[in-house]
């Protein structure tokens, strides 16, 4: 009896949920239907659950920002649809899938590096031309003449915080803690370890962590400690980097900390000490401070629809989607034009463009697929992002 | 004709020709939806990932249904058949152009590596019962994991270069990595195919269904019901252990072959506790011991998220909301009374049959 009632419960749970997402789903569908044919559709995978959740709907509602905006200038129409890949390689190439069966026409790849890779093999034999925002590892845009990246590719973030650790002379004992199983971490570790001894930076300490054990660093610190460093590098997002700064700071060692652009979000990690991240520089290329008009707008745009200030995950999806829309009605393209046509002329148009957005000015793309901008050195200071 | 039907009313005969035609016809209607267009990609791109789910349960199930050993580490052996496939595959895409033959040796290869890696785990691990078991099996899974994030392959001119935790060889310039440590493995040619997966889970389903109603299939079910009763009639349970494990890991090895091929690109830890616990709840809703129940299951389950794609953030509480609901229904009063009724009425059968013999 009592097995039988579970089981009923259970009906009617799965009952109440499918109704409960009827609507959603119905309103969507309508939304697609009007629209389709007289827009382009740019569809992209983002992880909007999960552990990288943080960084899937960053570039999602960053996207949505700058279609809207494009939508209501008039001109180039825009539909845009993101599908969940979790950051798991097979998810995403399914996302890729049914955002094909959608009727997809440009990608905006995927938002981290290995989903993105997964199916960048898939965009290229399907001629679909693609744009990510943030998957920065070179085997993204390898060998495929329609990917491109909005974001710096890995080993150029690493060669260019040694150049501008060894030109600011920041440090002269550098340790290094990477997370060993994460091609992001790992792409920015070796080609700044390359390009430090080119320059003579003495590395005293390189120390690894995982997945599984990025919750104490206490050994990697002391490793540090203990050979003299006085500046860790800390190529990785920020929610390890703020744990590293906490206990570093009840350790009582207070080196110098250089981060990259995932570094970019500490300040808004919940529960943190925003004094102990004072003195911490990074390279990024967007500064949610910057008093520029365009900043500014977006900034307050991001806070009045969803209440947090956006991080460069965002900025570089605001930015492809304006990239696109520079595309578009520089190529003269039209909706109704197939993958394959727009697919050409988004190449041509992005090999010979420049493009000024939120994450850089005159902004240029190599055959490669990879872009050219400079990144900017920051170092928080009152809580507060300042240019160095 | 009266045999084949006698066969078919038996619980094994049942039970094959059921595994067997599940999969035949679904093939048969998959492949002509594809020929004639008519099926989306997302649903063209399951097709290969659920064929090495169906084989990674109907081999997960020889050892938690059939040996009766709980196993939390399979997808251990996947991973090797996968980086042992592509390590094949890609040292041998100058030699071998065709990429049918060069799958196919992939196929063995993974199968070979992860039967090893079988044999290396299971000699001490069998020794063990229970609990204890499925605690090493897990570790052994992180271990391969970990052992897969610190290797370094990289192929050139003057042949394949290995190191263990970092890169310590320098590669010419025709060079390339194959495994780059964390980073896994890029630019993977895409060689499976529907029909080759389809392949594999034939040739899975035939020797699976044939060991288990083997005499060596009856000693390892033997094994499992009652381990000093078996011990007592000359069985040696180790050796029956032994086999059906190293087995269930020869074909998670090439499931892992044919999954690797799929993607263009992998990295190790795809194939984590996470993975191993999916393909067991495949097993355990399948019913343990039920080699079609698995391979419903597995295509089901990975179906499922695809098709409820549709309701976005709802994806997840209906998920798991229908696998608890499954698991109730595994459990529940109504599925004994239909259990019932499907034996009385074979039973019926059976006796017509012998009646009508005689």
């Amino acid at each position: 009896m009592k097995k039988s009632l579970s089981m009923l419960l259970a009906g009617l749970m799965l009952v109440g949920a499918l109704a409960g997402c009827g609507g959603d789903t119905a309103s969507t569908d309508s939304g697609d239907s009007s629209a389709s044919g007289t827009a382009f559709k740019i569809g992209g995978t983002a992880p909007l659950t999960g552990d990288a959740a943080i960084y899937g709907n960053a570039v999602a509602r960053g996207a949505q920002i700058a279609a809207d905006e494009i939508n209501a200038q008039g001109g180039i129409q825009i539909e845009l649809k993101f599908e969940d890949d979790e950051n798991n390689t097979e998810k995403a190439v399914n996302a890729y899938n049914n955002l094909k069966d959608w009727g997809m026409q440009l990608s905006l790849g995927s938002v981290t590096s290995k989903p993105c890779e997964a199916i960048s093999t898939d965009i290229n034999t399907d001629r679909i031309f693609a744009l990510t925002p943030s998957a920065s590892s070179v085997a993204t845009t390898e060998g495929k003449d329609n990917v491109f990246q909005m974001c710096f590719a890995d080993p150029n973030q690493g060669t260019a915080s040694a150049d501008y650790i060894s030109e600011q002379k920041l440090g002269t004992k550098i340790a290094i803690i990477w997370k060993n199983d994460d091609v992001y971490s790992t792409g920015i570790h070796d080609k700044f370890v390359a390009e430090a001894k080119a320059k003579g930076l003495e590395i005293v300490s390189e120390t690894t962590f995982t997945d599984a054990s990025a919750t104490d660093f206490s050994v990697q610190l002391n490793d540090a400690k203990s050979k003299g460093a006085d500046l860790i590098f800390l190529p990785m997002y920020y929610t390890p980097a703020s744990l590293i700064l906490t206990q570093a700071n009840s350790m009582g060692y207070a080196p110098k900390f250089f981060g990259v652009d995932g570094m970019d979000g500490i300040l808004t990690v919940e529960n943190f000490d925003t004094s102990l991240a004072e003195g911490v520089m990074l390279l990024t290329p967007f500064n949610a401070d910057a008093t520029d008009d365009k900043t500014v707008a977006f900034v307050e745009k991001y806070k009045e629809a969803y209440s947090e200030v956006p991080n460069q995950f965002a900025a570089d999806a605001y930015d492809c989607i304006y990239a696109y829309a520079q595309a578009l009605e520089a190529a003269g393209a039209t909706p109704d034009m197939s993958n394959e046509e727009l697919c050409d002329a988004m190449i041509e148009q992005f090999t010979s463009m420049t493009f000024n957005g939120l994450t850089g000015e005159n902004m240029t793309w190599d055959s490669t697929g990879a872009v050219s901008k400079s990144p900017k050195g920051m170092v928080i200071e009152n809580g507060a992002y300042v240019g160095m | 004709m009266n045999k084949l039907k006698k066969y078919a009313a038996s619980r094994s005969g049942r039970d094959t020709l059921l595994s067997f035609g599940i999969v035949i016809v679904a093939f048969v209607v998959v492949q002509a939806l594809v020929l004639t267009g008519g099926i989306s990609s997302s649903m063209k791109g399951l097709l290969v990932p659920i064929c090495a789910y169906i084989i990674m349960a109907v081999s997960l199930n020889l050892t938690v249904g059939i040996l009766g050993e709980l196993s939390l580490g399979h997808a251990g052996f996947m991973s090797v058949g996968a980086f042992s496939g592509i390590v094949v595959t890609t040292s041998l895409a100058d030699t071998i152009p065709s990429g049918v033959v060069r799958l196919i040796l992939a196929i063995i290869v993974g199968a070979i590596c992860a039967a090893i890696a079988g044999v290396i785990v299971g000699v001490p691990v069998l020794r063990l019962k229970g609990d204890y078991l499925a605690i090493v099996t897990l570790a052994f899974g992180e271990i391969i994991k970990n052992i897969i994030n610190v290797l370094y392959i990289g192929k050139d001119a003057s042949g394949l270069h290995f190191s263990i935790l970092e890169q310590k060889f320098t590669l010419d310039e025709t060079g390339s990595m194959i495994i780059n440590g964390p980073m896994g493995v890029s630019g993977v040619e895409k060689l499976s195919s529907f029909v080759s997966g389809f392949i594999l889970i034939l040739i899975t389903l035939f020797i699976i269904l044939n060991l288990i109603n083997s005499r060596s299939g009856r000693a390892i079910m033997a094994v499992r019901d009652n381990k000093i009763a078996a011990d007592s009639i000359g069985i040696s349970t180790t050796h029956y252990k032994l086999m059906a494990f190293v087995i269930s890991a020869a074909f998670a090895g090439m499931a892992g072959a044919l999954y690797a091929m799929n993607y263009s690109t992998i990295t190790a830890a795809k194939f984590d506790f996470n993975t191993s616990i999916l393909i067991l709840v495949f097993v355990v809703l399948g019913g343990l011991g039920n080699i079609w129940g698995s391979i419903i299951a597995a295509t089901l389950l990975t179906l499922l998220p695809e098709l409820l794609r549709a309701v976005n953030s709802y994806r997840m509480l209906i998920y798991a909301i229908l696998l608890i609901a499954m698991m109730l229904f595994n459990n529940s009063s109504l599925k004994e009374r239909l259990l019932e009724k499907r034996a009385m009425k074979q039973m019926e059968k059976l006796e017509k049959h012998d009646k009508e013999g005689a």
